[in-house]
């Protein structure tokens, strides 16, 4: 090997471990969203993230179903163009255009082919999605029927019903208990979603995320054409903190096989410096796959269950920490108490020296995996914008965890998830 | 929040995962041309038969490695169903020399992932890991390849996780049930009548002398191959893999019988009730699948025609008949070209709120007749092809993707090299091929209808009001 090129892979190795993830940059437009991108030739495609701060923590008393529904009409009419068109448009170029609403935001992603003759149609018609969408009457009566089919259908559901009533029992009148209801849903009229947008869907509260094939150059222009019309800016509304329930159980029928049972609280909002210890500690409990102390003793070794996890999902406020498991009615309450006795013993013992190790050795050595596809890499980046997390969260993120000690865990765990509010949902037991 | 649509389980894995329904839109070269390095395969067979499979692809320091046997849910015998699915959890119940647990151990501390899942077609196991962990995992396979412990204390723990699985994957999920009975009406004789996860009964009654028997019959290097997609060079995969994998030897495979399907002679109709609120209708037509990647033309024209229905937000179905006539919250269409055992179109959806199964059924059967009457625009076609080439793009991002779409054509018997016949195949699809086909397949006499009949439940939960009920 010549001296030269050796120099340049001691460089490139240096420059890697210094940057492990991607190399984000970061900037606002003149209509004040702000942009991530990162730069990515090795495929000739493109994915574009828009996320506004408009989930359905944003609706409003009374107006349970609204983010879904102005979401799902967004793209479904724009001023010259009706849906028909609009979906033609894109599907001509192969452009596919996705997204949904969670508790925080309300998402656009489009990913297309990065050739001028592809992208710049796909581009233009997601510019008039945000830019001057029309929510016409007829698309609008069609829609609303079809989120109440939808809704009622998935009220006939036992994970659904158990997950709705775990989130009113942990969050109750607070936002994040807010849920859609056929009765809500059928009081929505057009009026509730054009106010909706104008209120939520503005350049203030919008992060942009680009990934892909396109020169800095070229996504500032991208990033400033797409924003440019957007509403004008309420500033952003913060999310009241919420209240720690008192512990509850409840118990609702169903006729299916399974009874289906689900524990949580609210416990972690993003960058919360326990974040790490808790990701650390939970890839033990039950965040680990085949090797966590939850499905070892549910599933492994008393074949009570098939799926059984443990999560936390941090939100722009305390998100929840939830266990959940679905097992054959009769077995139902053995489940619970193996759950319980599971998870107090977790938090008085903490993670155990060999289970750190364990879970850092998975968490640090599956990073590259976090990031091996422009996919994957637009979440991460996508996650970082919107929450505001450190550009260099991805840089230092194995480093976070290889710091995570045993003490901090335990402590973490006794800080963030406290028996004393933990709700208790058991749909279709006996 | 669109409606649901019938969910088609494909596989039944070891571990929950949600995953896309992969379909087979092979590579289009044009495109790729510029992309050096990420469209070629390189592949080796072991002297014991084992084939090596692999695509090199630099993006990222990882690896997806796979290792495939060629037996699904279709070479199960009457009484041992869901055996082929029963014996990949038991895969990771240890070996001599990697005890219970052991495998998914070691895979987490290389810093990986791991889970496998059972098809009609074949069984496939697999691991994603940075790619120095490569060595590691093909040592791994190789084990319980040959030296499955198949402990019966185990086997009985498992089997209980398994009924939870049918429980909560079939019988809790009214779309999943339709689709079982719809499929065991279908097929009268064909294995495919069977459900992948195994008839319940079965599942009470199978031994662990049934899944050593399943083991030792199908679980050979000369009845596998290995997929490895990643940052690696395919040399040096083949060197690891020669070091791994030869010591297995390979065994005498049994006789495969082929069980055809006879000739359908009239439609066939069946209902199923279950607690649900809406309606499902699932249509489905006998249709050919690829036999002869060359001389074939029918199954491409399906295929183009399932994308001209259905392929997008704009195709007829969506544009007709959710948005037009709002006569489905959801109709779609769906067909796979490649499959061991006979090919089915299927058209489903759910009617809307004042709508009958039996109109939605009368909406999807006027857009096939219009097909069968004037065929299909220009454009459609070209749009159904821009997708597809785009499609072939986006599958590139990812790695696992890459894989599997090469094990899936490998599984049916059709080589990965070929992929580019096929896709000039279905590039070359006319207007007219997609009338005739549509003329040919969509008649009475091959098709089977079932409809899901919503059941209230019986007591309703506290937090819905009385006009939630449904009446």
């Amino acid at each position: 090997m010549k001296p030269c090129k050796l120099l340049l892979l001691v460089i490139a190795l240096a420059v890697r471990l210094a940057h492990a993830g991607p190399q984000i940059e970061h900037w606002q437009t003149t209509s004040a969203a702000r942009v991530f991108f990162v730069e990515n030739h090795a495929l000739p495609m493109l994915d574009i993230e828009v996320d506004f701060v408009a989930g359905t923590a944003h609706e409003g008393e009374g107006r349970a179903g609204v983010a879904a529904l102005t979401r799902e009409l967004i793209e479904l009419g724009v001023a010259g163009m009706d849906e028909t068109q609009i979906a033609s448009r894109l599907a001509d170029v192969g452009a596919r255009l996705s997204g949904g609403v969670d508790r925080d935001r309300a998402s656009l992603l489009l990913r297309t082919l990065s050739m001028a003759d592809k992208r710049g149609p796909a581009l233009a018609v997601l510019r008039a999605i945000v830019s001057t969408p029309q929510f016409p009457v007829v698309v609008f009566d069609r829609e609303k029927a079809r989120s109440l089919a939808a809704l009622k259908e998935a009220l006939t559901r036992p994970e659904t019903l158990a997950s709705r009533a775990l989130w009113s029992a942990m969050y109750r009148s607070h936002p994040y208990g807010q849920q859609a209801t056929p009765e809500s849903l059928t009081a929505l009229q057009r009026a509730d979603v054009l106010a909706f947008h104008a209120a939520n869907y503005s350049a203030a509260r919008a992060t942009l995320a680009i990934v892909g094939d396109l020169s800095r150059a070229q996504a500032e222009a991208l990033a400033e054409e797409l924003t440019a019309a957007l509403p004008s800016a309420p500033a952003v509304s913060e999310i009241v903190v919420p209240a720690l329930p008192a512990a509850s159980e409840q118990r609702l029928a169903h006729p299916a096989l399974q009874a289906h049972l689900l524990i949580g609280l609210p416990a972690l909002k993003r960058g919360d410096p326990d974040f790490f210890p808790l990701l650390v500690g939970n890839y033990s409990l039950g965040g680990g796959g085949f090797v966590s102390r939850l499905m070892k003793e549910v599933r492994e070794q008393r074949g009570l269950a098939y799926s059984v996890h443990s999560a936390f999902l941090p939100l722009a406020q305390l998100g929840p920490f939830q266990i959940g498991l679905q097992t054959r009615k009769a077995q139902v309450d053995e489940a619970l108490q193996l759950t319980r006795a599971v998870l107090s013993g977790f938090l008085e013992q903490g993670s155990g020296d060999a289970e750190l190790r364990a879970a850092k050795e998975n968490l640090i050595g599956s990073f590259p995996l976090r990031l091996d596809s422009n996919r994957k890499i637009l979440d991460n980046v996508a996650l970082i914008g919107f929450y505001q997390l450190p550009l260099d969260y991805l840089d230092h993120y194995p480093e976070n965890i290889a710091r995570v000690t045993v003490a901090e865990v335990k402590a973490a765990f006794q800080r963030h998830v406290r028996l004393e509010h933990l709700a208790t949902v058991i749909v279709g037991g006996e | 929040m669109p409606a649901q649509i019938p969910d088609i389980p494909k596989f039944y894995q070891k571990r929950f995962m949600p995953m896309r329904q992969a379909r087979l839109f092979p590579l289009l070269l044009a495109l790729l041309a510029p992309l050096s390095g990420l469209a070629e395969t390189f592949e080796r067979r072991l002297a014991n038969g084992l084939r090596i499979i692999v695509k090199e692809d630099h993006r990222a320091p990882t690896v997806a490695h796979m290792v495939w046997y060629g037996a699904g849910s279709m070479d199960e015998t009457n009484g041992r169903t869901g055996v082929a699915h029963v014996l990949e959890h038991m895969m990771f119940k240890g070996t001599p020399t990697a005890g219970a647990g052991e495998f998914s151990r070691r895979v987490a501390a290389a810093g990986g992932r791991d889970n496998a899942f059972t098809s009609r077609d074949y069984t496939a196991y697999f691991q994603q890991v940075p790619k120095q962990q490569l060595s590691e995992m093909m040592q791994l396979e190789a084990d319980r390849m040959r030296h499955l412990t198949l402990d019966a204390s185990e086997f009985v723990q498992e089997l209980k996780v398994v009924m939870e699985e049918r429980r909560l994957r079939t019988d809790d999920r009214p779309q999943s049930l339709l689709f079982e009975q719809l499929t065991a009406v279908a097929f009268q004789t064909h294995p495919y009548r069977v459900p992948i996860i195994g008839w319940m009964n079965d599942l009470e009654n199978l031994t662990p002398a049934d899944a050593r028997e399943w083991y030792d019959r199908w679980y050979a290097p000369n009845n596998a191959y290995v997929v490895v997609v990643g940052d690696v060079d395919h040399q040096a995969v083949f060197q690891l893999a020669e070091q791994h994998y030869s010591v297995v030897e390979a065994r005498q495979l049994p006789v495969r019988k082929p069980q055809d399907e006879p000739p359908q002679a009239g439609i066939r109709r069946l209902r199923v009730k279950a607690p649900a609120e809406l309606p499902v209708l699932m249509m489905a037509y006998k249709a050919p699948v690829i036999r002869d990647v060359e001389h074939d033309v029918d199954p491409y024209a399906l295929e183009m025609l399932a994308a001209v229905l259905a392929g997008h937000d704009a195709a007829r179905f969506s544009k007709h008949l959710v948005r037009q006539q709002r006569l489905a919250v959801e109709a779609t269409a769906s067909y796979d070209s490649t499959a061991r055992g006979p090919g089915i179109f299927y058209l489903y959806g759910s009617p809307s709120a004042g709508k009958t199964a039996a109109e939605l059924e009368a909406g999807l059967r006027a857009e096939v007749a219009d097909v069968q009457q004037h065929g299909v625009a220009a454009d459609e076609l070209t749009r159904a092809k821009a997708q597809l080439i785009a499609g072939e793009i986006y599958k590139l991002d990812s790695m696992f993707a890459q894989a599997m779409e090469i094990g899936q054509l490998e599984s049916v018997g059709i080589p990965y090299a070929l992929n580019r016949r096929i896709l000039d195949k279905l590039q070359a699809v006319t207007a007219e091929q997609i009338q005739a086909v549509a003329v040919t397949y969509f008649r009475d006499q091959q098709l089977t209808v079932a409809e899901l009949e919503p059941q209230a439940l019986p007591q309703a939960p506290p937090q819905r009001s009385p006009s939630a009920a449904r009446h």
